[in-house]
């Protein structure tokens, strides 16, 4: 298994899985969201290309109510 | 009136902005900056919950991309690096949209701007093509300086961040309209509709507001009240006011033809 943390929460994911697949699993169908794995911007067009990898650090972030 | 606010090349009718923190759900935040009128709402970058529910909706439902310019913000961020990266994400989170609100704070409690980060983040914003409304002191050597790397409006805190105390140095607001060629929006600080106006009667070009709207005890109407302020103001600076006279009265009656003289 390969151990990301997710917004700073620790998950686990299987050996090969991509970007995309931790974003299958946020529930985030339709919405406006970015992705970022260690500090780089994942562009959505290339989600499923990118692959995760142990110990890798990824933040989703989505538009809240601010000034 | 057919005049607008040219932002980045950019045309807009309202020069009310507002941000849609604060509000008691997405419904109240929704009527509220309808009733303003504004066209440009700001909104914060944050990350997801884990866990959430896809059904509710967010913000971005409500309020769509479609329909308003969304100016993402870096409220939070304390040092240049953090509001940078803030930004970038924002920016693939609205397909590559250009235009944000740099804000980078100095202090918990006063939420006073860090200057020299503002400008390191501006400069770095700029390089990499966004266009940068950036929210500074009231320091006009500090906005001249923004707009010479390039950022595309300034704006100025009228008073703390969220704490309605209105326009506390009209001066030097003054002194920045007069040496600053880029829009100014003066952004924080107003508390009630006389503010907005006070403001855009010294020709500011717009005002950004989220508190004195929010936390209103009715928002939806507070924002029909601001959009009304801010045109009144705005009006007002256009008609260019009378001159003060300070020790003279001047009647507005005739003189002559009083009964008995």
């Amino acid at each position: 298994m390969l151990n990301v943390s997710v917004n700073g929460k620790k998950q686990q994911f299987p050996k090969g899985a991509c970007v995309a697949d931790l974003i299958n699993e946020l529930s985030l169908e339709g919405k406006r969201f970015a992705v970022e794995r260690n500090g780089e911007i994942v562009p959505k067009s290339s989600m499923a290309s990118v692959p995760l990898a142990d110990g890798d650090s990824v933040e989703v972030v989505i538009a809240v109510g601010g000034g | 009136m057919s005049e607008t606010l040219t932002i980045a090349g950019k045309s807009y009718c309202s020069r009310l902005l507002v941000g849609t923190g604060k509000y008691r759900d997405f419904t109240e935040t929704q009527r509220a900056v309808e009733a303003s009128g504004a066209e440009i709402i700001t909104v914060a970058i944050r990350r997801v919950n884990i866990g959430q529910d896809a059904s509710q909706p967010s913000l971005l439902d409500v309020l769509p991309a479609s329909r308003y310019t969304i100016l993402p913000n870096t409220a939070g961020c304390f040092n240049a690096k953090e509001a940078v990266r803030t930004l970038r994400l924002a920016r693939e989170l609205l397909d590559g949209h250009a235009l944000v609100k740099l804000e980078v704070l100095a202090d918990e409690s006063t939420l006073f701007p860090n200057m020299p980060e503002t400008l390191a983040a501006a400069k770095e914003l700029v390089a990499d093509g966004f266009q940068v409304m950036v929210y500074c002191s009231d320091d006009p050597i500090q906005a001249q300086a923004l707009e010479d790397v390039g950022c595309v409006a300034v704006m100025p805190l009228a008073s703390l961040i969220g704490s309605g105390m209105g326009i506390l140095n009209p001066w030097n607001l003054q002194i920045i309209l007069d040496r600053v060629k880029v829009p100014v929006l003066v952004d924080a600080g107003i508390g009630t509709a006389s503010d907005a106006t006070i403001a855009m009667e010294l020709g500011c070009d717009g005002v950004l507001m989220n508190t004195a709207i929010a936390k209103a005890r009715d928002p939806v109407l507070m924002a029909s009240a601001m959009k009304k302020a801010v045109e009144a103001g705005r009006e007002a600076f256009l008609a260019g006011r009378m001159p003060r006279k300070v020790y003279q009265a001047s009647a507005s009656s005739p003189r002559e033809g009083r009964i008995g003289t």
